[in-house]
Order: C-alpha cells, then sequence, then structure tokens
C-alpha cells in the first residue's frame, strides 16, 4: 500500500465461504453454458449430472454454513450489503434440493418432448443463484438484483418448448406481469429510501425505531408499493391472475422448480423486508396482509374446485398454499416467521414431488392433466397412484403428513396473535381445498370402472404385472424425486421436531446496523 | 418416543396404550408387504393382529382399577413438538374404558366377518390404520393429538367405503371425508385459541394438556363459549346430531358391511365421547349454557331418525336412520348433565356399538345371500333361515330397548337422567323408544315373516363362520342386559367426578336430585333388575 491515497480505503469484508452457493450455482451454470458451446455432441446425461452435482454441493455446502452460523451468529458483509443467517442458509438449501430435483426430472422430460438439451440447467442454476441472493440480502437493491436473476431465467424457462404456444403464452405473461411487479416493487424500494434515507435493511430498521414519523405518508405508500410487487412473485390474491395459465403453459419440470424454488425465495424476501426492516410498524402491514391471506386462501380454494386440469388445480391449490404462508407472515412475531420456514420446507417438498407426477402423467406433448387421465390410475399404476395420494393428503393437510404439521404452525402463529378470524377462513378454505384433491382422488381409485375392471381380469389383474407397466414408465430420476418427497413428507408428518427445530433456528435476524 | 413406549405410571411391563396404537399401524405396514395374491395370509395377519389389539383392550378392564375410575390410568408421555408444548399424552379413566374395549372387540369381529372380494391387501391395511386411529381418539390427553387421530380416521374411511362400498359409493365417500373435515376445521382453530388463552391467562408456557386446561378453567367465560362453539359443531357432525346427519345414511348404506359396522360401531362415537371428554369437562360453564340447544336437537333427532326409519325399504339404511335416532339418546343422556343421563349416554354408546354393529353384520349377509337390501324383495325368510331369524330378533330386541337386554339399561338411564334434568324432553323422548319398536319391528315381520317367494325360500342359513363372529356380540347383548355391574362401577367415577367438576364451575348449577326419592345406587339396582328377566 505504497500509494497514500489508498490507505484511506476500506475494502469490504468478504465472507468467502458464505457466498460458496452463489459462486457454485453462478460459475456452475457458466460453465456448462461455455462448454455445452464448444463441445459439439454433449451427451444429455452431462448437463443433467453437472446440474445435479452443482446442486448437491450446495446442499452439502449449507452443512458446515448452518454450523457456522448457529455457532458464530448471523453475520452482514459486503459493506452491510449481504448478510449470512439461519434463514439464509435454509434457504439456500431448499433452493439447492430443488435444483437437485428439477434437473432430475428434466433429463427424461426433455428427452421425451426431444428439446434441446442445456439451456434448461444453465438458466435453472442461474435462477437458484438469483435465489440465493434474494435469501441473502441485507440491502433492498441487493434483493431487487436477486429477484431480477431469478425472474429473468424463469421467464425464459417458461418459455422453453419451443413447440407448444401455450408455454409461449405462459413466458409472455409471466413476463408481462412480472415486470409490471418489478416495477412496483422498485417504486416501492425507492419510496422507502425517500422515507428513511437508506436502502439497507438494518439502517431502514434503525432509523424507524429512532425515529417517529409525523407524515407517514411516503413510508406506507413505500410498504404498499413492496408489498404488492411481492404478492405478485408469491402468487397472492389478488396479484395471482398469471399464475394459472403459467403452470399450465410452462414446461411441468419447470412448474415443479416455480412451485418451490421461486415460492421460497420470494416468501424469504417478504419476511426479510416485512418483519425484519419493517417489524416495527407491522401494525401497518400486518393487517393487509392478513387480508391478502384471506383472500388467497378462498379464491385459491374455490377456484381450483372449479377447474377439470390438474395442472390448473394445482396452480390454484398453490394460490391457496401461498395465503397459508401470508398468515405466518402477518404474524409478524418469531413464531410466525418460523412457521413460514416450515412450511416452506414442506411444500417445497409436496410440491416437487407432485409436479414431478405431473411431469410423468403429462405424456407426450407434456398435455395429458385433465382429470380424466386420472382416471383409473390406480388401476393401471398403482405405485404412482399411491405415491400421488400421500402427497396430495400431505397438501390437504391431512395428520401424519408433513403438510399438517405446515399448516399447524401457521395457525398457531395466526391464533396467537389473535388472529381468530383469518384463521378461522383459512381453515373453512383448507376444507374446501380438500374436495379438489379428493376430486383427484376419486377419479384415480373410484372411478372408470374399477370395480369391473378387477372382476374381469379377476385375481390375475390383481396382480404384479400392473405395477410392473406402469413403473417402468416412470424414469428413475422422477422416481427419486417423488420416492424422496414422500417419504420426507410422512417423516415430518410423524417426527416434526426436528424440522420444527431447524424453522425455529432459521428466524432472520437484523445483522449489520 | 423410547421412553414413550416403556414409560408407564401403573407398574405395567410396558406402555400398553401406545401399542394399541402402535401395533395396529405396524400390522398395516406389515399386510402391504405381504404378497397380494395372498388374500388368506393377508387376512390372517390383518385378523391376529386385532385379535392381538383386541386382547390388550380387553386386559386393559382387569388392570383397571375401578376405585380410581376418575384418575387417568395408564398413562404415558412423550414431547412431539416441544415448541408448541404438543406432547403425546395419552391415557384412559372410566369414561374412554369400554369404548376402547369397544373398538378392540369390534374390529375382529368386523375382518373376520366378510371379506373384501378384490384388493385384500389394501383393504385390510386401511382397517388396521383405522384401528390405530380410533385407539389414538380415545387414549389421546393432549388436545392437538386428540385432533390428529380424529381427523386421520377420515382416510381409511374414505378408502374403504370408495373402493369397497356399493352404488354410489364415491358420492358417499366424499360427502363423508368434506362434511367431517369442514365440521372439524375451526376445532384446529379453537384448540389452539384455547392453549393459548390458556397460557395467557395462568402465565404458563403453552400446553395442550387436556387435563390441566380442563382443570384450571382459566379462560373467559365468553371465549369459552366461542370455542365451545367450534369444538361442538365438530362433534355434532361426527355425531352426527340433526340435521348434520345427512352424510350419515349415504356412508353407511354405500359402505361394506365392515365398514357400516366400524362406522356405526365406533366412529360415531369419536363425536359422542368428543363431547364428553372435550365438551362438558373442558367447557363445563358453555356447556351447561348451550345444552338446551342439544337436548332438543337430541329430542329431535331421536323423534327425526324413527320416522325416517320407518319409511324406508332399503334395510340397510333403515338400520342407518335407527342410528341417528339412538344418538338422539346418547345426546339427550349427555347434556342432561347428571350422573343418570351421562352414565346412560356412555352406556348406550357401548351397547348401540354392540347392537347396531351386528344388526349391520345380519343385513350384510342377507345382502351377501339376496343380493338386495330392498325390504319389498324379501319376506318369509324365517322358513329358509331359522337361526339367522332368532339371531335377528335378539338384536333387533336390543336395539329396541327390551329389559333383560343391554339396550334397556342404557336407554333408562338416559331418560332418568333426562327426566330428572328437564322432565319434557324425557317424554318426547320416550315416545322415541315407541317408535324405534315400530320401525323395527315392522321391519322384521316383512323380511322373516310372511310367504317365502323364489329365492327366499331357498336362502341359506347362518353358516358356522357367521354364527361364531355373531356369538359375542349376542353374549355381549345378554351379559350387559342381565349384569351391568362390571361396566358400571367402572364408569361410575369418572361420570361422577365429570359431574362435580360441571358443579363446581357452573355458577348457580346442581345436579337435580332424583325424583325417584333417594339418589338410587346403579351399579346394584340394574343388577337386581336384570335378574328378574
Amino acid at each position: 500500500m505504497s500509494n497514500p491515497l489508498l490507505a484511506n480505503v476500506v475494502t469490504p469484508e468478504v465472507l468467502w465461504w458464505a457466498l460458496i452457493p452463489v459462486i457454485l450455482l453462478s460459475a456452475g451454470g457458466m460453465l456448462l453454458l461455455t462448454v455445452a458451446s464448444v463441445v459439439r455432441r454433449l451427451s444429455d446425461v452431462v448437463p443433467q449430472a453437472w446440474t445435479v452435482v452443482t446442486g448437491l454441493a450446495v446442499l452439502v455446502a449449507s452443512v458446515p454454513m448452518w454450523n457456522e452460523v448457529r455457532s458464530g451468529g448471523p453475520r452482514s458483509y459486503l459493506g452491510g450489503m449481504v448478510a449470512v443467517d439461519g434463514s439464509t442458509v435454509l434457504v439456500t438449501a431448499m433452493l439447492a434440493a430443488a435444483v437437485v430435483a428439477t434437473a432430475l426430472l428434466a433429463r427424461p422430460y426433455l428427452a421425451r418432448e426431444d428439446l434441446p438439451g442445456v439451456e434448461l440447467y444453465v438458466l435453472l442454476m442461474l435462477s437458484a443463484a438469483g435465489g440465493v441472493v434474494m435469501a441473502s440480502a441485507d440491502d433492498l437493491i441487493v434483493l431487487f438484483l436477486g429477484l431480477e436473476i431469478l425472474s429473468i431465467a424463469v421467464y425464459v424457462l417458461a418459455a422453453l418448448h419451443l413447440r407448444r404456444i401455450e408455454s409461449q403464452e405462459a413466458a409472455l405473461k409471466y413476463f408481462v406481469l412480472g415486470a409490471f411487479a418489478s416495477a412496483f416493487l422498485l417504486y416501492g424500494m425507492a419510496l422507502l429510501y425517500g422515507a428513511t434515507g437508506s436502502t439497507r435493511l438494518a439502517l431502514i430498521a434503525e432509523h424507524l425505531s429512532s425515529v417517529v414519523l409525523l407524515d407517514d405518508g411516503m413510508l406506507l405508500a413505500g410498504i404498499a408499493l413492496l408489498l404488492v410487487g411481492l404478492a405478485f412473485k408469491v402468487a397472492a390474491v389478488p396479484f395471482h391472475a398469471w399464475t394459472p395459465d403459467v403452470y399450465q403453459g410452462a414446461p411441468s419440470p419447470v412448474v415443479a422448480w416455480m412451485a418451490a424454488g421461486v415460492k421460497a425465495a420470494g416468501f424469504a424476501a417478504m419476511v426479510r423486508v416485512l418483519v425484519v426492516a419493517l417489524g416495527t410498524h407491522a401494525s401497518d402491514w400486518s393487517p393487509a396482509v392478513a387480508v391478502l391471506a384471506g383472500l388467497s386462501v378462498v379464491v385459491g380454494a374455490s377456484v381450483a374446485v372449479l377447474q377439470t386440469d390438474v395442472r390448473r388445480m394445482l396452480a390454484y391449490s398453490s394460490i391457496a398454499h401461498a395465503g397459508f404462508l401470508l398468515l405466518g407472515v402477518q404474524a409478524a412475531d418469531a413464531r410466525g416467521t418460523a412457521a413460514v420456514y416450515a412450511y416452506l420446507v414442506v411444500y417445497t417438498l409436496l410440491a416437487t414431488g407432485s409436479f414431478a407426477v405431473l411431469t410423468v402423467m403429462g405424456g407426450p406433448g407434456d398435455s395429458a392433466h385433465s382429470l380424466d387421465d386420472y382416471r383409473g390410475l390406480a388401476r393401471r399404476r398403482p405405485a404412482l397412484a399411491g405415491a400421488f395420494t400421500i402427497l396430495l393428503l400431505g397438501q390437504a393437510g391431512v395428520p401424519f403428513t408433513g403438510g399438517f404439521v405446515a399448516k399447524l404452525g401457521v395457525l398457531a402463529a395466526a391464533v396467537e396473535g389473535r388472529g381468530y378470524w383469518v384463521a378461522g377462513v383459512a381453515m373453512l378454505a383448507a376444507a374446501i381445498a380438500a374436495f379438489v384433491y379428493l376430486r383427484i382422488l376419486v377419479a384415480m381409485y373410484l372411478e372408470d370402472g374399477y370395480l369391473e375392471d378387477a372382476g374381469d381380469t379377476g385375481d390375475t389383474g390383481d396382480t404384479g404385472d400392473a405395477e410392473g407397466t406402469g413403473d417402468t414408465g416412470v424414469p428413475l430420476g422422477a422416481r427419486v424425486v417423488i420416492g424422496v418427497s414422500c417419504v420426507s413428507v410422512l417423516a415430518i408428518g410423524i417426527v416434526p421436531g426436528p424440522l420444527m427445530d431447524l424453522a425455529r433456528d432459521a428466524v432472520p435476524v437484523l445483522v449489520g446496523g | 418416543m423410547g421412553t414413550f413406549l416403556m414409560a408407564s405410571s401403573t407398574g405395567v411391563p410396558f406402555a400398553v396404550l401406545p401399542a394399541l396404537i402402535v401395533v395396529p399401524a405396524l400390522g398395516a405396514l406389515l399386510v402391504i408387504c405381504l404378497p397380494r395374491r395372498r388374500p388368506e395370509l393377508l387376512k390372517l395377519v390383518a385378523v391376529t393382529t386385532s385379535v392381538i389389539v383386541g386382547a390388550m383392550s380387553v386386559w386393559l378392564m382387569k388392570g383397571f382399577d375401578a376405585t380410581h375410575g376418575a384418575e387417568m390410568q395408564f398413562t404415558s408421555q412423550a414431547d412431539w413438538i416441544s415448541d408448541l408444548g404438543i406432547q403425546w399424552l395419552l391415557g384412559i379413566d372410566g369414561i374412554s374404558l369400554f369404548l376402547v374395549v369397544l373398538t378392540g372387540v369390534l374390529f375382529p369381529i368386523a375382518l373376520l366377518a366378510v371379506d373384501p372380494g378384490h384388493d385384500d391387501r389394501a383393504y385390510y391395511a386401511w382397517l388396521l390404520v383405522l384401528e390405530a386411529g380410533v385407539m389414538g381418539v380415545f387414549c389421546a390427553l393432549d388436545l392437538v393429538v386428540f385432533f390428529l387421530f380424529f381427523e386421520v380416521v377420515l382416510v381409511p374411511m374414505y378408502f374403504l367405503i370408495g373402493r369397497w362400498g356399493h352404488g354410489n359409493r364415491a358420492y358417499a365417500a366424499t360427502k363423508f371425508f368434506l362434511y367431517t373435515m369442514a365440521g372439524s376445521a375451526l376445532m384446529l382453530v379453537g384448540i389452539l385459541a384455547v392453549a393459548f388463552l390458556h397460557a395467557d391467562a395462568t402465565g404458563t408456557s403453552v400446553t395442550f394438556d387436556l387435563v390441566a386446561i380442563a382443570e384450571a378453567q382459566a379462560i373467559d367465560t365468553n371465549a369459552a363459549r366461542w370455542i365451545f362453539a367450534a369444538f361442538a359443531l365438530a362433534f355434532a357432525v361426527k355425531v352426527p346430531i340433526f340435521p348434520l346427519h345427512t352424510w350419515l345414511p349415504d356412508a353407511h348404506t354405500e359402505a361394506p358391511t365392515a365398514g357400516s359396522v366400524i362406522l356405526a360401531g365406533v366412529l360415531l362415537k369419536l363425536g359422542t365421547y368428543g363431547f364428553l371428554r372435550f365438551g362438558l369437562y373442558l367447557f363445563p360453564e358453555a356447556s351447561h349454557f348451550f345444552a338446551p340447544v342439544f337436548l332438543t336437537l337430541g329430542v329431535v333427532g331421536i323423534v327425526y331418525g324413527a320416522v325416517v326409519a320407518t319409511m324406508q325399504r332399503d334395510l340397510k339404511r333403515l338400520v342407518a336412520y335407527s342410528s341417528v335416532a339412538h344418538l338422539g339418546f346418547i345426546v339427550l343422556g349427555t347434556f342432561s348433565l347428571n350422573t343418570e343421563g351421562i352414565e346412560g349416554g356412555l352406556l348406550q354408546m357401548v351397547n348401540h356399538g354392540v347392537s347396531t354393529g351386528a344388526l349391520f353384520l345380519l343385513v350384510g349377509m342377507i345382502y351377501e345371500r339376496r343380493h338386495t337390501r330392498q325390504i319389498d324383495e324379501l319376506g318369509g325368510l324365517q322358513k329358509s333361515a331359522p337361526v339367522m331369524a332368532a339371531v335377528f330378533t335378539v338384536v333387533m330386541l336390543s336395539s329396541i330397548g327390551l329389559p333383560g337386554l343391554n339396550g334397556f339399561v342404557g336407554e333408562f338411564l338416559v331418560l332418568v337422567g333426562a327426566f330428572n334434568a328437564h322432565r319434557w324432553f324425557a317424554v318426547v323422548a320416550a315416545g322415541g323408544v315407541i317408535l324405534a319398536a315400530l320401525y323395527l319391528l315392522w321391519a322384521y315381520q316383512r323380511v322373516f315373516h310372511g310367504p317365502a317367494e323364489g329365492d327366499n325360500a331357498e336362502m341359506p342359513d347362518l353358516k358356522l363362520r357367521e354364527g361364531l363372529v355373531l356369538a359375542p356380540l349376542l353374549a355381549l347383548i345378554v351379559f350387559m342386559g342381565v349384569y351391568p355391574k362390571p361396566v358400571i362401577e367402572r364408569m361410575e367415577p369418572a361420570v361422577d367426578a365429570l359431574v362435580a367438576h360441571i358443579e363446581e364451575h357452573v355458577d348457580g348449577f346442581h345436579e337435580p336430585t332424583s325424583r325417584f326419592g333417594a339418589d338410587i345406587d346403579l351399579a346394584d339396582d340394574h343388577a337386581d333388575e336384570g335378574d328378574d328377566h
């Protein structure tokens, strides 16, 4: 440092270990893109294997990161722009798991649909990197950056099925509405900056807790716009209109990623901004979030009932799930936040599993998604139908599945905060949603001359043949994804303690004031 | 979980209540792992499992300390979600003991009685899962764990009705699931509210321990009434109480025979048991406040169920509607809020399980032979199947409440209790007894008497297997009618304690003194009465 001018420059502290997931995911994506453009004939196994390995590496890396955060406490780095805490690591791990699952589903899908192979994996890893940035943002600008990295990659992913017009339509809708949402979000951030003088979450919180705003109009407008932008991203009513079309049109593995990964990142961002930075003004935003929650569960559940396309059903049910998650957010306390993370873990499992089943069921052209296509599935593919049953019952929140534990957590948070009405509305909506899942179960088990079939073939029809033909139709990757999600959903349902502890330890804290 | 399975307060070598839940669950797992082409092996495993569970539950009666019937016995505890203070808290007292025994006895019978005909493996697995769930409901002493089991029984029952049922089974199964799930939706909110309000009021950490919350009675009256309403809705759908009963005839009629037996025998009791344990005990004041509503609905159910049963042309539907009437009696007794009424209601729960279970078995046997349940198409069966007719007579008379059989004791106690509390309700309800005689005797007459034509004349009589299945139920019907003392003496301390609990926590409420003069010593009294017949 001979130059005297540089002596006063403080280089920001960099916690390299905390950056490992972002580095792995973005470098992995770039590297894959480079290799694929140089090597002419790349086997389609390579990109998949590469993505799975990268995802697993992030997953493995999150274990020492978690321990480090637990022992050394959460901390902020890069000049207070980025933080690492329990929630960062947990969401990172969830995203990594979702990347692995999506990659496992993608290859058979691409082969079946005869689509070019590399872009999906590259975009997947890049969007995951964006998600990790969102989960570790300690500053509104970084948050926005992460969101855009995530979103832009997903816009393209939605359009990946070149020959399906629905896929193109979905991508365009998603892009236009997503761009609007980003604009709202950005405007909200600008207003928030105007009201508090900072974009750093810690400084915003400090300012709001030490200064009494006489005229808080700008702050409230900023919060409102932020809320609109985030509600778009997590698909909460009334900002949900894009969801059913996009879920129906986008390639099935991409939908799995959107349902699991994008939602998790969106909620991580929402919790960071609302609960952590704006926690002092919870009385301003919490009622609004409660209204969003109530609307989402009711509209999501009741409109799902009217659908005949299973993907649209699950799209609306994901809106209802977003409502349940908001139930935890509106509680605006540690219990609520922990419940949100527990719910997210369970929902990630349920969503990837369910959309894995849909990917398998979609058949050539990815179009066999009507309820009719599920008729008599229990007879044709008993194992697949059984797994889907577990996942659907989990989504319905039946006891001894993770779904129940997740719902119990957010409800407890809502009730503790005296949110009886919204909790009651949510439970009634859950009963309506149960009807949706039952319709699928009825189609699988009780329709299409189920008994008559059995009668015709007698006992021999009820043998391994049916199971055999069913199972050979399910690619290995999908089997792994479905199997793992089913087993974890049941395990969490029976022994929920570890997940609850994990979620409690992951509650984000304000660092880097 | 380790300590959970080992620990037991009563010096029993193993924790028997967790075993009641875990053994059938493991049995179900084992069944799933067996080859699907061996129905006889599947049945053997399923029946063996349920017989083991049944034996354990009957053994509970022996191990149960009748002199401390009001205390929770065989308790065991383990943490489940420590963050929320939710724990596996199991235990039984004189109120739940007989429901556990009833469950233990009815399942092997239902399993033995009928073969599913197709998909045996799934059928037996679901039935065992159902048994685990029901046992869990009756043993749970933690509100959330209770809810857990209360809800989970829907799934196996849904599949049993839907996959092995008759006719309109998908509709019936879906209706059953949605009705009960919607009914209990608000109960979970109520459970959470009760725990957090209790924690606030007492300054303790959150707990869902039933006994702790109920004994403290720390929640403010108005809140308790709202929460009671949320609980009551769930139980009222499950019982079912008129006018929430419409799922019942469909579910009962379309369910396979074993499903109907379990549904009527055990599952409906989840609601009435819920009222006793999580209504009266947890919210004595609110129960007293709302009692007139339930007394009225109970009586309406008795009369309505009886009248509608009279109109039925389908024998199984007739029995289903008779359940509505019988459960009206149970509700009437329960909300009389005095010892006779509650004890009678409790006794009726067991009686109804035994006699209606037997009726459904008999109807199922008739259907298997004649492939119809239409009363018009049957007739004169007494000539071709005299033994079946005799068995049917006994079961029917028990259901009507003939003195000397089990139905009488319970009905009589309910009427005494209702009379002491609210005279006119008892008067109307007594009319229901006459109606029960009307519809059952009339149905019997049309099915078993008269000329036998066509297939009716050649209907085979009971087979040995069927006789063996029915024999224990018949024995119970006669035994409990003649000598109810062993049952009543185990129930009585718990019921007395419950009534005392209500008196203590409801201002100005006292159990009305018996209008029959001195307080009757129930146990001995009915023992004598039975001996006369």
